[in-house]
């Protein structure tokens, strides 16, 4: 039994990572994600073409949120065993709280309620500290599979 | 309008006469092929082409909804910008998306954002997106941006 759920855990975090590479965005963007169990860390190495302003050197705001969404899509995915396919996002929240510098970014997501339809998640990015997150977000997807 | 307007053009119209330019300068919003069409005072055009390296879902090959948030946010910023009477750069403190409808594989979205409030120190917009109209919206966004103070580029390296 146990051998059971670990094969069914292993096979998601496959599909999670195959989401990641099958999707133009997320390919054109580097990500790359590392599947613990339940627990996922995408990460977005740096590239001089994610800059929003050339002149302080940041990344652009809607990259990073394009990350958090991506994030949140690949991990409401990898722990909701009946979904098919990635979640489509019905809307979400962003605050920016720091300028991303030119260094990689990180980001973890959190489910903060499972329902039969639609899920609330949150998520966070960060460069050199994570308790200073750069970015965070708060979105609802679709979970109900159609 | 102040004496300093009278002077010299506002921002919002230097902003559109180098619209290509601003455009060009953000190197993500190049990558995404997105570009301002047309800048008034506090309202901002603007066009996202369908690309093959956007896409967010390969089987239905509809872009990622990340693609219209940072062009959303990026419309927003400079809707913010050209409402300003003195020229100030602007960040976003928060931006809201909706999804209303995914939108058409293959066809260019068109963008617009206005900036409906002014206060000394935020700027607040909200914005559209859709193939055809507002009618029939593809996206809405909503955000709140923090004027920044005027300040040489050295200051901002060392932020």
């Amino acid at each position: 039994m146990v051998n059971d759920i670990d094969t069914t855990k292993q096979t998601r975090a496959d599909e999670v990572r195959a989401f990641i590479a099958r999707t133009p965005l997320a390919q054109e963007m580097g990500l790359r994600c590392e599947v613990m169990g339940d627990e996922m860390t995408m990460i977005m190495p740096y590239q001089e073409k994610l800059i929003g302003n050339f002149m302080i050197k940041a990344i652009h705001g809607g990259a990073i949120a394009a990350f958090l969404e991506l994030t949140s899509q690949a991990q409401v995915f990898l722990v909701t065993e009946h979904l098919e396919r990635p979640p489509r996002p019905i809307n979400l929240t962003i605050d920016y709280l720091r300028q991303g510098h030119a260094k990689d970014l990180y980001a973890r997501a959190e489910i903060t309620k499972m329902g039969r339809r639609m899920c609330s998640v949150r998520a966070e990015a960060w460069q050199d500290e994570r308790a200073k997150p750069v970015t965070t977000l708060m979105a609802h997807f679709m979970v109900s599979g159609d | 309008m102040s004496d300093d307007a009278a002077s010299s053009p506002a921002p919002w119209e230097v902003m559109n006469e180098n619209i290509d330019m601003i455009s060009g300068g953000i190197p993500w919003g190049r990558r995404m092929a997105f570009r301002f069409t047309r800048i008034e005072k506090g309202h901002v055009w603007g066009l996202q082409p369908w690309k093959e390296r956007l896409v967010g879902d390969p089987d239905t090959g509809v872009i990622h909804g990340g693609v219209l948030t940072a062009f959303l946010d990026n419309l927003c910023g400079t809707a913010a910008s050209s409402a300003l009477p003195k020229p100030r750069f602007v960040a976003t403190l928060d931006l809201r998306l909706d999804y209303m409808r995914p939108a058409d594989k293959g066809r260019d979205i068109i963008g617009e954002a206005e900036c409906y409030h002014v206060t000394r120190n935020i700027c607040f917009t909200r914005a559209w997106a859709y193939h055809e109209s507002r009618d029939k919206v593809i996206a809405t966004a909503a955000g709140a941006f923090a004027i920044n103070k005027p300040r040489s580029v050295d200051s901002m390296r060392t932020m």
